[in-house]
């Protein structure tokens, strides 16, 4: 009899405890919900709102006074070669940076100041990075609004994306890579090298991307240092009608949201459908380079265990 | 320590060597021998200093900031005192090869494991490293059963396979002594098995230092045991003597299980 008091009361106290399992796995779920829901309303009103725009013709036809004759040629070339020197600049200052900082660096106050300021940087609204560019690259070094100044500011901005992403590679290493290599008499850069890069690239490809994927949705930095918000034109393809090879970084540019910004600024409702396209095939880009982040990863640790 | 007239010469000797992590001292005024073409074993409870002993001879412990040695590990033939600041430490983890206690290949195929030694030392004929990276298999014992998966990661092997892998990576740069920590103590008693009789075939080449936490291997396979206790070595002598009649009652109470 006392036994089956017993058992009952433990019962009981498991069935309380469940109750507050449903009741947290309810909450959670509806968190979960809302946040996906706001994403995917809005995305799917951005899609049929721009449905209709969504042809060929929109990749292949310049903006135009004609809402209906309007496309988006010239902001993703634009974007795309902003992203290609954003990439080449930031990729190479941000991890070496960041091996620099874990492989050779010696811990001490200054590199603890180093790291609190990285962090930071992160944090620094991108008008600000804008305004140092506008400063730096476009009057200083006499850029202009070029796709080179663009790329060097928005390299600026992820350039702290990429060196903690960097440094949380490398930290990921085990101890015993490090000490393996070095007992056979290797060299700190050898072990850079065969060891540390390889290793970490997974983490750092990754986080190169997710750095793109910010970049490449940025507004604000690249009005400042003043690209055009209606082009009709792209820049020179290097070896076509006398162009050199890297003539087309100091061309005039547009941007995607930059063009996307100039029409919803636009007071006919034809050019909101333009706006709803442009900011789909941005959505998309930026889940696109987000979706191969995840699948470099994936392929590229399947080959590291340890 | 042991004087008498010895067929093997000295192959290294620790001379008043001391060690600190920071201000802690963790070896404390250590003279002892390693005899040429030898297994040599330390033995002792965890925390005894046997593997921070150990790690002295390469100069593990120059990977680390805080770490301070003292006194001198002296190195023949050309007695270079392997500790000096002056001389690079990897000058000597060249000469000096390691096995770590858990398996630790790289995740890289079996061949670039072995060959990784021998690129470093700047080897590029292809040539040259397949019959080096084939040897070193051999001496290893593993030749035969990885000589059809050269291209093979690493990790795909069984631990006792990853371990003995490991053995051909040192070997595969004609190493002068041959450091183990612990190397079985993370495999099962075949495995272990099979590492031991390895290293018994090895010593005809290398010289090994071996620690171990299990004295019924260290009885097995060394030719000398160091037993040490609080960073200090305690005794050292022939493995059948330390063994059947240890001259410290701190030995004695260690072997016998007293005190662990």
């Amino acid at each position: 009899m006392e036994k089956q008091d017993k058992t009952a009361a433990i019962r009981a106290i498991i069935q309380r405890g469940k109750r507050w399992d449903f009741l947290f796995a309810s909450i959670g779920l509806l968190c979960l919900a809302f946040g996906l829901l706001t994403v995917l309303i809005l995305v799917g009103r951005m899609g049929v709102e721009g449905i209709e725009r969504l042809s060929l013709d929109f990749f292949i036809n310049f903006p135009s006074r004609r809402a209906a004759n309007a496309g988006i040629l010239s902001a993703w070339v634009g974007s795309l070669l902003v992203m290609l020197v954003t990439a080449l600049a930031a990729v190479p200052l941000g991890v070496g940076a960041g091996v620099y900082l874990e492989e050779y660096a010696k811990r001490n106050w200054m590199t603890d100041i180093i790291e609190i300021n990285i962090t930071n940087l992160a944090a620094v609204p991108s008008i600000v990075y804008g305004l140092l560019a506008l400063g730096i690259f476009v009057y200083q070094f006499g850029l202009g609004g070029s796709i080179l100044s663009a790329g060097l500011t928005l390299a600026l901005l992820i350039l702290p994306i990429v060196i903690v992403a960097t440094r949380e590679a490398i930290r990921a290493i085990p101890g015993a890579m490090r000490e393996g290599s070095m007992a056979l008499g290797a060299t700190k850069w050898q072990t850079v090298r065969y060891h540390i890069l390889p290793y970490s690239m997974p983490g750092i490809l990754t986080g190169v991307i997710i750095g793109l994927a910010r970049a490449i949705g940025e507004t604000a930095p690249i009005i400042t240092i003043g690209a055009l918000t209606f082009i009709a034109f792209l820049p020179p393809v290097p070896f076509v009608e006398g162009a050199g090879l890297f003539d087309w970084v100091m061309s005039p540019f547009t941007v995607m949201p930059i063009q996307m910004f100039n029409w919803t600024s636009r007071p006919e409702e034809a050019f909101q459908a333009n706006a709803g396209a442009a900011g789909f095939v941005l959505v998309v880009m930026t889940l696109g380079m987000n979706a191969l982040a995840i699948w470099l990863r994936y392929r590229l640790r399947k080959n590291i265990k340890w | 320590m042991t004087n008498t007239h010895h067929p093997h010469p000295v192959k290294a000797e620790a001379r008043q060597l001391s060690f600190y992590y920071g201000e802690t001292r963790a070896l404390k005024l250590i003279n002892m021998p390693l005899y040429e073409n030898q297994v040599t074993a330390l033995i002792g409870p965890s925390g005894c200093g046997k593997s921070t002993f150990l790690r002295c001879f390469n100069r593990m412990h120059d990977l680390y900031p805080g770490n301070r040695y003292e006194g001198e590990i002296s190195f023949n033939p050309d007695s270079t005192n392997l500790l000096d600041p002056e001389v690079d430490p990897i000058e000597v983890r060249m000469r000096i090869g390691m096995v770590f206690q858990k398996p630790n290949p790289f995740p890289k195929t079996i061949f670039e494991n072995v060959a990784y030694g021998l690129r470093v030392r700047g080897e590029r004929n292809r040539r040259t490293l397949d019959d080096k990276v084939e040897q070193a298999l051999k001496d290893a014992a593993l030749w035969g059963e990885v000589k059809d998966r050269l291209k093979d990661m690493a990790f795909n092997l069984s631990g006792g396979q990853q371990q003995r892998l490991c053995i051909a990576r040192a070997l595969a740069t004609d190493p002068e002594l041959l450091l183990f920590d612990e190397p079985t103590s993370a495999l099962d008693p075949i495995a272990t098995a099979s590492i031991e009789e390895l290293m018994h075939d090895l010593k005809k080449r290398v010289t090994i230092l071996i620690v171990t936490h299990n004295m019924q291997q260290a009885a097995r396979i060394s030719d000398h045991t160091a037993y040490m206790y609080l960073g200090e070595l305690i005794e050292f002598g022939k493995t059948d003597e330390i063994f059947i009649k240890p001259r410290d009652k701190r030995t004695e109470d260690y072997i016998t299980g007293r005190l662990s």
